[in-house]
């Protein structure tokens, strides 16, 4: 384990099928890197016996709940942690079947990375063009294919060679800007964390060597100023009477003090007279941080509000076309009421159109539909009851984001990616 | 003035620390935001006094706008105790007490009797009558999706029925910074904003910040007993069993439950760089010293689904 404090923070998610071993490549990274604890390896080598394998199992180490454990299937997605000297990371472990879709768009929406698993032995599924499909629409920066099971085909060069090019010809219809591949068995630790001896043709890094390397400083939004008003801190007290500070986290760009700031929806500019945490002043603030913020100007802002730059405006709509994938058992149809929550802002909503679906394994259009199902991707038109202050996901995956919520049951039932 | 270290060559990016701070304070914010009468639940950890300086920071120049809630069981530490009343106190803001003495003196449970008889199952009563006396609607806790299996699943906006049930296979998708506080009358949700901290996180976080901790964490001698390989505080509330002996040994604390089923660890320690380093080249997981959680290999995502935190 690492005791760094300075280290960046590496999300990625984890997508594969049933049998692709993504269970084992887990619990490998976990503990190869020495993040597993005596006691939890203690128990995985217990309930392996218990099985009756003779290997151990590492796949137990990630599954958590009991009705996952009796079936042999991850139902959820579980977080799972680990540190390197060179980064911390957060592993979003998504289950790969048909059914849940919802779980690895969960997931992925707030990945730098994603690792998408392909058996040597198998090639390309529908799995693979679904996963990778989900990653081009979330807008993962990075994706990672881990040609897997390479112990079970000879270590052979041209299988691998073969998976890359079949991969490479069919992601350029997608949009992944940053695609790197590496054989492996997770099995037997080949190129996870060690290099492996059995490739010896292999060139590249290995997993973990990418993952503790890849570039992320850029993966947020620091050209367009955008900060959604969380909420007003008054503190009504004698030494702060006179104290207005906006709390909230920024989303986009960086703010200074000093800045010629424009108020959204009342259109009112002010300048930033400081930006603060806990009293001690922040000289620059840009995402992900948290702050709070006053201006020179008394002006009325409330909780929904978005602070931005004047030469540098987000869209403001009451028509969206999203792309939603639809996450609950009660189908999605025209003139489905719904609530849109983007930012930190909510809005009544009706559902306009339905454009088109697209079949997630051959990333074919099916036009002219009635209505999506759970685990649908669509292109939707959503008319609000306000406008919405956002910008397209692709250039900026916080103000480009909603969810939707059913107004009855006020469970989320949908993700929305605005176009 | 705070100076971001990390920008070189003109990027902009935080560590790993302070991104996780800025998760946290969004999510107490966003609870303070979304519902009418929050609450943090303060068990006298370090995890919960980690949940109430982020939470001094979120609001800060105002008071923390929320009560705490201790829920007592009458088996703490004393030194947890003072902690408590000394932070609450600088803080400023307002302490609720629940009782599970009074729980049991009204017969609302039942005590647990024997040599490992505990309070811990009887808190989720207590805790849930004290939610409802207040009307809490949103409770907000340090647990961490490290600390157990069955929290590596659980949502940073956890939605419980009238009941206060947990539902694992019921729970919202949590995408984005999007988080979904909407319910029926009735109907309460348990925050966890730290959810993705691990052990190493919250003492790195504690040392930078200069957060004081009650002295259970540091290593100090204390009188104790050898239970089934794990060291338990003699007190008045742990019966011996026959041939049992009490020893003077030198521990410290990794986590603060109920002085009966905390188990210390043999550690001389008592700095918070010692701490650091023992963290980072220790091999056992922190609750493998909690009594309460080797009760079945479910146990914790058993008493989670009853209303347990």
């Amino acid at each position: 384990m690492s005791i760094q404090e300075n280290n960046q923070l590496l999300r990625f998610t984890t997508a594969g099928s049933v049998d692709d071993g993504k269970s084992t490549l887990i619990g490998r990274l976990l503990y190869d890197s020495k993040s597993i604890f005596e006691d939890q390896i203690e128990a995985v080598k217990t309930s392996s016996e218990k099985k009756g394998f003779d290997y151990v199992d590492l796949s137990l180490l990630t599954d958590g709940l009991k009705s996952e454990r009796e079936q042999g299937i991850t139902i959820d997605v579980a977080y799972r942690y680990f540190a390197t000297p060179k980064r911390k990371f957060i592993i979003a472990d998504t289950p790969g079947h048909t059914q849940y879709t919802r779980n690895m768009v969960t997931g992925a929406s707030t990945a730098n990375l994603a690792i998408i698993l392909v058996d040597a032995r198998k090639g390309l599924l529908e799995q693979t063009y679904r996963h990778s499909f989900i990653a081009s629409l979330l807008k993962i920066p990075h994706v990672v294919v881990c040609v897997n099971k390479m112990d079970l085909v000879d270590y052979s060069e041209e299988v691998y060679n073969k998976i890359v090019a079949d991969y490479e010809a069919f992601s350029s219809k997608l949009d992944i800007k940053d695609v790197q591949f590496v054989p492996i068995s997770a099995l037997k630790g080949d190129n996870v964390v060690d290099r492996s001896e059995n490739m010896p043709w292999y060139e590249g890094s290995t997993l973990l060597y990418h993952l503790e390397h890849v570039h992320i400083a850029s993966d947020f939004n620091h050209i367009d100023c955008r900060f959604p008003v969380q909420m007003v801190i008054r503190p009504h007290t004698l030494e702060f009477q006179d104290f207005r500070g906006y709390a909230g986290r920024i989303d986009g760009g960086i703010f200074k003090p000093g800045d010629e700031v424009k108020v959204l929806p009342s259109g009112f500019t002010s300048k930033i007279k400081s930006i603060e945490l806990n009293g001690e002043q922040i000289s620059e603030a840009y995402a992900p941080m948290s702050v709070t913020m006053t201006l020179e100007d008394e002006i009325d802002i409330s909780r929904g509000d978005m602070i931005v730059r004047p030469n540098n405006q987000p869209e403001v709509e009451q028509d969206l076309d999203v792309m939603v994938c639809w996450m609950n058992q009660k189908a999605l149809q025209n003139r489905t009421k719904l609530i849109v929550k983007h930012t930190t802002k909510e809005c009544q909503a009706m559902v306009k159109d339905i454009q088109y679906k697209v079949d997630v394994n051959t990333l074919h259009r099916i036009e002219n539909i009635e209505e999506i199902g759970m685990n649908d991707i669509a292109r939707v038109s959503i008319r609000t009851a306000q406008p919405v202050f956002f910008d397209s996901y692709s250039k900026n995956r916080q103000t480009g984001s909603i969810i939707l919520i059913d107004p009855n049951t006020n469970e989320t039932v949908g993700a929305g990616m605005i176009i | 003035m705070f100076n971001p270290e990390n920008k070189t060559m003109g990027q902009y990016y935080l560590s790993h620390l302070k991104e996780l701070e800025a998760e946290a304070i969004f999510i107490i914010r966003e609870v303070v935001s979304q519902f009418e009468k929050p609450a943090l639940l303060f068990s006298g950890g370090k995890d919960s006094i980690l949940l109430a300086h982020l939470a001094k920071k979120a609001f800060y120049p105002a008071k923390i706008p929320f009560p705490l809630i201790h829920i007592d069981t009458g088996h703490n530490f004393p030194e947890t105790l003072e902690f408590r009343d000394a932070l609450v106190e600088e803080l400023g803001v307002q302490l609720v007490v629940g009782s599970v003495q009074e729980s049991i003196d009204k017969g609302r449970v039942r005590e647990e009797t024997g040599v490992n008889a505990s309070r811990n199952a009887l808190q989720t009563v207590t805790l849930l009558d004290t939610l409802e006396d207040l009307k809490i609607d949103a409770a907000m806790g340090g647990a961490r999706r490290d600390e157990e299996k069955a929290r590596a699943k659980e949502r940073f906006f956890s939605h419980r029925d009238e009941f206060g049930q947990w539902d694992p296979k019921n729970q919202r998708p949590e995408l984005w910074n999007l988080f979904n506080g909407r319910k029926h009358h009735g109907e309460h949700f348990r925050v966890f904003p730290i959810s993705n901290w691990t052990e190493m996180d919250v003492w790195q976080y504690i040392k930078e910040e200069n957060i004081a901790l009650p002295s259970l964490y540091f290593s100090h001698e204390r009188e104790c007993v050898v239970r089934d390989e794990v060291i338990l505080a003699k007190s008045e509330y742990l019966p011996l069993k026959e041939g049992e002996e009490i020893q003077k040994l030198i521990v410290r604390y990794r986590t603060c439950g109920d002085m009966p089923i905390t188990g210390a660890v043999l550690s001389n320690a008592d700095t918070l760089e010692l701490i650091i380093e023992e963290v980072a080249t220790t091999r056992t997981t922190e609750r493998g010293t909690r009594a309460d959680d080797k009760r079945g290999e479910t146990a914790m995502e058993d008493r989670k689904k009853a209303g347990y935190f």
